[in-house]
């Protein structure tokens, strides 16, 4: 553009390079619509035509780490073992019981640290406790596991107590313990669901576009991925003549999940599935249904013999681990690139508009 | 004047105080930052990080954040985009938008040489409101001069001029800026009606106050993160780390921590001033801003000159103005910041259709309800198989 009349004596200028690209992604270059030099492979879908402020995101990832994954994984596995702990009180299975108890507490615990410490200032932890407050499933879930953790504490200690031959120092308590026993592993047994399931709801309830595409489903897949974490978890560490129903549930959990991905996935705007199939957290997920089609088959065929069953434990545990951090990691990505926020928006907004609906658009004209 | 019952009831909110925002008209913004500064003085917000050139235009700040509660963007259009986002907002009005409330008359437009005084409202015309009084008149100006090349005239509208010197010979807006323009627009926090981060917050520390805005308590809130997700904005964040340290005698003596560190952990955003709100007070942004293109008031009079500013655009022809956060309708339930836009929402960096997330909520619950019977269910179903296994 001229600045004043003698500039129209220079010669022509190069275009102006636009600076708002179209279909602008992290790592796209030059070579990523054609295939370039041949060495790439040639995108057969087009990219869905966008625009963006200079390619940043527009919302953001919450300030979570790997510390939330790992609790969400925890999570599940305390909440599964709670209820195999509970069937294997009811039904007299004494070691499943025992391990399920200490199993519960132990990952509840774990996470409990976890969660506290990826807090801003972990020394106002306590500070979930001020309010409950439905519309926050952060809230609902820190009173959850609060409670969860007291009742699934008190029945671990009596295991505790009942290990050690009842030389734990506990005086005039230990009646009012065994009297709790019963009423605890109920407790930590019925809580133990919706401790698992709670971790989807906070994920959904958010604005990041992969988590909360996935808000109607996640719930089934996180529920699965606990039943077949903590029934891995029983058949690593318990006698296979106590397992039987753990492995009904490991392999249920198996068919669940897998069933749960995909009518999760086909339900997901396209654009907002993409970074679950991409990537490092594409491979996870990749890795964490082959572990668990390989975990759920051991355990069906061979859950009998004690090898077996106990590697099959281990990889449907490392399975629901790697679904966990699959689906955490995909939605942080998902926040990196405006594409996952600007386009399922627009889809959305369009769909409506040629249903007719125009009187809830943000953007008006009066 | 009260709050519109239809804010009181889906917020119950619940105040003898009228709500207030902003009305962003970035129409007449000129990039001067003068917000983004005020704002960091008056709060005594951390610097964000290391100075570094972001090379996007003049917008060195990158977005909003925990140490950047207003946000300067600049976008530089070509023509191709300018008739894009003019047919954009054409688009709009032919899709029968709603009218948020009765379409005011607009004022006949002064016939000085202002570019955009005349189309600002009534009250802003006169004195500082005149920010594009430069040197491009209109039709005047050489076919390849105009606003944007003209240094010290930021002038992202570039105006339809006065009634005389706007038109054509066909009649038609002859616009000043054919060929170039520079959007520039402050952003801020949006202090929606349904605030996703007010509702997601596990412990409190946000709350809304008697001026209908959202607000955090500095000594309540934990850092659990959770809000910075909520918000379909991306405005709200968790501040990590970044030093305030206010400038001091050389050699003096080191402040103390607590002035160096402000709030360190904790989620922060703009609270709209609610220091200076108490007191009567201008917002500091506002206050600083020389064209008038931030406004702060009762939310209804914001609306109020939002609806008539567009309108008045409208009529000039500059069809790509359109208000942003008006519909009480939309997925947040309007905003009580309000912008004119003068393209699509995501050319500022604005999501197009934001929704608050805990709208589903209803719905996650009930399907986590039915994950946790089903779970319930299976972990009876295997004892009671088991033993067959």
């Amino acid at each position: 553009m001229s600045l004043s009349p003698y500039d129209s004596y220079r010669p022509p200028e190069e275009p102006r390079r636009t600076r708002r690209r179209k279909n602008r992604t992290p790592g796209g270059g030059a070579f990523r619509r054609g295939g370039g030099d041949g060495s790439r492979e040639v995108a057969m879908v087009p990219e869905p035509e966008f625009t963006s402020y200079y390619g940043r995101p527009i919302v953001k990832a919450p300030p979570w780490d790997s510390k939330i994954a790992a609790y969400l994984f925890l999570g599940g596995l305390a909440g599964g073992s709670s209820v195999l702990a509970l069937g294997g009180h009811l039904t007299g299975r004494d070691v499943l019981r025992r391990n399920g108890r200490l199993g519960a507490l132990g990952a509840a615990g774990l996470g409990t640290i976890a969660l506290v410490a990826d807090l801003g200032r972990p020394e106002r932890f306590l500070h979930m406790m001020r309010t409950f407050k439905p519309t926050s499933p952060m809230s609902l879930g820190s009173w959850l596991l609060a409670v969860f953790a007291t009742n699934a504490g008190v029945a671990a200690a009596v295991e505790v107590d009942r290990m050690t031959g009842e030389r734990l120092p506990l005086g005039p308590l230990r009646p009012v313990l065994r009297v709790m026993e019963t009423p605890t592993s109920v407790g930590a047994g019925v809580l133990g669901a919706p401790l698992a399931a709670y971790t989807a709801v906070l994920l959904g309830d958010t604005s990041v576009p992969t988590w909360h595409e996935m808000h109607g489903h996640l719930p089934f897949v996180f529920v699965s991925s606990a039943s077949l974490a903590s029934g891995g978890l029983a058949l690593l560490t318990t006698p296979v003549a106590e397992t039987g129903p753990a492995r009904v549930f490991a392999v249920a959990g198996v068919a669940g999940e897998l069933a749960a991905m995909r009518v999760m996935k086909r339900a997901m705007d396209p654009v907002a599935a993409e970074p679950l199939e991409q990537g490092r957290p594409g491979t996870w997920l990749e890795w964490s249904e082959r572990l668990s089609i390989a975990g759920g088959l051991g355990a069906l065929l061979g859950g009998r013999r004690r090898w077996v069953a106990a590697a099959s434990g281990a990889a449907l545990m490392a399975s629901s681990a790697l679904t966990r951090f699959g689906v955490f990691w995909a939605g942080k990505e998902s926040v990196k690139d405006p594409k996952y926020t600007v386009v399922p928006q627009r889809n959305r907004l369009n769909k409506r508009r040629a249903q007719g609906i125009t009187d809830d658009s943000i953007t008006t004209v009066a | 004047m009260t709050p519109t019952s239809a804010f009181a009831d889906d917020t119950h909110w619940d105040h003898p105080h009228p709500r207030r925002g902003f009305f962003t008209d970035t129409s007449i913004c000129i990039g001067c930052k003068a917000c983004e500064v005020a704002c960091k003085e008056w709060n005594r917000n951390p610097v964000d990080s290391d100075y570094e050139i972001l090379g996007s235009s003049y917008d060195n700040t990158g977005g909003l954040g925990a140490d950047t509660w207003r946000h300067v963007a600049f976008i530089e259009q070509t023509q191709d985009r300018i008739e894009e986002a003019r047919e954009s907002g054409r688009a709009l009005v032919n899709l029968g938008m709603p009218r948020v409330g009765p379409p005011q008359a607009a004022s006949t437009p002064a016939a000085g040489g202002c570019a955009c005084g005349s189309a600002a409202p009534a009250d802003d015309a006169a004195g500082s409101g005149c920010a594009c009084a430069g040197p491009s008149s209109a039709t005047t100006a050489p076919a390849a001069g105009g606003c944007g090349s003209t240094g010290g005239c930021g002038c992202s509208s570039g105006g339809a001029g006065g009634a005389s010197a706007g038109t054509g010979e066909d009649g038609s807006p002859v616009l000043d800026t054919p060929d170039f323009r520079w959007l520039m627009s402050s952003d801020v926090c949006k202090h929606c009606t349904h605030a996703g981060c007010l509702d997601v917050c596990p412990t409190g520390a946000l709350f809304r106050t008697e001026f209908g805005t959202v607000v955090v308590q500095e000594d309540i809130c934990n850092g659990c993160g959770t809000c910075v997700a909520g918000c379909p904005f991306g405005v709200i964040e968790r501040r990590d780390d970044g030093l305030v340290e206010p400038k001091t005698q050389r050699g003096a003596a080191p402040m103390p921590d607590t002035v160096k560190v402000p709030q360190d952990g904790i989620a922060q955003k703009c609270t709209l001033c609610y220091d200076r709100m108490k007191e009567d007070q201008t917002p500091a942004c506002a206050q600083a801003c020389p064209t008038t293109s931030i406004k702060y008031g009762e939310r209804e009079t914001m609306l109020e000159s939002a609806q008539q500013r567009v309108a008045q655009l409208h009529e000039q022809g500059r069809t790509e103005a359109r208000l942003y956060g008006a519909n009480p309708k939309d997925g947040v339930g309007g905003t009580g910041s309000i912008f004119l836009l003068l393209d699509e929402p995501e050319v500022y960096g604005l999501p197009p259709d934001p929704r608050v997330p805990t709208a589903d909520l209803p719905r996650m619950y009930k399907r986590a309800g039915m994950a946790v019977a089903g779970m319930l269910a299976l972990g009876v179903a295997a004892f009671a198989a088991g033993d067959r296994a």
